[in-house]
């Protein structure tokens, strides 16, 4: 399975952010995006995801399900945590597993995977920024994509949830799986790096 | 199926909790007929005449004041993105949300009828034909609305142009509801502004999700 960018553009607002960009990430390998705030590492995120339209280039995943497009097979950890607040931890995460389809897993198996064990039947409007970043990981883990797109995904995240993170990308990528992440701080796997933007 | 089945049970159970909006609508309907009498005066005979209007248009005004959260709440965590992202076709999502809108806010419209009929002197009949025709018409507005809600999704505030988008959408629901309770009430042919309502709903359910799922992709950024 391998994830490829040809002469990829972004334009956001009329103004070009990058143009002509090449990427390649193959099954078992993670893929940093760096650069400065603004140089598009959201937006080649989304532009991954779908969620975005690709302005000149193409994006393609090969080897992976046939019939199944890029978006369908990946999963997309962005800054909003797609939580509802009044549904409690488990609530959350059980639509989540019940919507996206696919091979579902334990949802209280992946809560204690990420520590939230204790919390399963607390609304999440009473969850910290911390805690909500471990539930929205829990949501990686209850439902299997082959593709991880990160946005920061470490952010508000303690240093035990940094390596209980950590540990999980290991286990995502040695099953097989591929990681594309927007990063700021050290993602604490190995990674190759990607710059976008000019280079300072 | 298992996947539009949870959208609709989640989206139901969070319009039922603290501060979902479900009563909202009931409550702002409740407002409206409730103050119409005192605005109208003591004269029975022109409220019974114009009690049919005055539910249709309570129950419309309600169902546009509860529409504009139907996405944009979804938006706003990002929920919308994965719900783009997932293996369910966008359209029968947009169709799931809609259903489970109407089931939570449109529905309790259509019982809170009977009890507000009283206020404006209706009686059993004319309650019931206001009713019904309210059961069959509701679902036209919560469809159509939800193309006006979609279009509307990444402004803030936009609720007060998705009650402008959808205006002229739902001025003919607005009018053969209240043509077909009139009929019923005066003993005119029901069956003719009936039927062509109940057609409105059926061609908003095949247009809406359409049309606000090409519009939540359009939007999308």
């Amino acid at each position: 399975m391998r994830l490829s960018g040809r002469g990829v553009r972004c334009v956001r607002g009329g103004r070009d952010v990058f143009s002509d960009l090449d990427f390649e990430a193959s099954a078992g390998e993670a893929l940093a995006i760096i650069g400065a705030n603004g140089s598009g590492k959201t937006s080649l995120l989304r532009m991954i995801a779908g969620l975005l339209a690709i302005a000149e280039g193409s994006i393609g995943l090969e080897g992976g399900e046939a019939e199944l497009t890029l978006p369908e097979q990946a999963h997309y950890l962005g800054h909003r945590d797609a939580l509802k607040p009044a549904l409690s931890v488990i609530e959350n995460l059980a639509f989540w597993r019940d919507f996206l389809g696919g091979e579902p897993s334990d949802s209280r198996e992946s809560l204690s995977a990420v520590g939230l064990d204790h919390a399963v039947d607390l609304p999440a409007a009473y969850l910290s920024a911390g805690q909500r970043r471990r539930l929205s990981i829990a949501r990686l883990l209850t439902v299997r994509r082959p593709v991880w797109l990160l946005d920061e995904p470490t952010n508000a995240l303690d240093v035990a949830g940094q390596s209980m993170f950590a540990r999980l990308m290991g286990d995502h990528l040695k099953g097989g799986g591929l990681i594309v992440a927007a990063t700021h701080a050290p993602l604490g796997i190995a990674a190759r790096e990607l710059r976008i933007g000019s280079v300072s | 199926m298992t996947a539009l089945a949870a959208l609709i049970r989640r989206d139901i159970k969070i319009a039922l909790r603290v501060g979902g909006g479900a009563l909202i609508g009931v409550l702002f309907f409740l407002t409206v007929v409730v103050l119409m009498p005192f605005a109208v005066g003591p004269d029975l005979a022109l409220l019974t005449r114009l009690g049919p209007a005055i539910l249709w248009l309570g129950a419309l005004l309600a169902s546009l004041l509860t529409l504009d959260r139907l996405f944009t709440a979804d938006h706003d965590d990002g929920s919308l993105d994965l719900i783009v992202m997932g293996r369910t076709p966008l359209e029968l999502a947009c169709a799931a949300k809609a259903l489970a809108h109407w089931l939570a806010a449109g529905l309790p419209l259509v019982i809170a009828t009977p009890v507000l009929g009283l206020l404006l002197n209706l009686d059993a009949l004319s309650t019931s034909a206001v009713a019904l025709t309210l059961l069959a018409g509701t679902p036209a507005l919560t469809f159509t609305g939800m193309i006006g809600a979609a279009l509307a999704v990444t402004l803030h505030r936009g609720g007060l142009l998705l009650a402008v988008l959808v205006l002229p959408l739902s001025i003919p629901v607005l009018i053969f509801g209240v043509a077909a309770s009139q009929a019923a009430i005066s003993g005119l042919s029901f069956g003719a502004p009936f039927s062509i309502l109940c057609a409105l709903s059926l061609i908003s359910f095949v247009i809406g999700p359409f049309a606000a799922a090409a519009s939540l992709r359009h939007g999308l950024d």
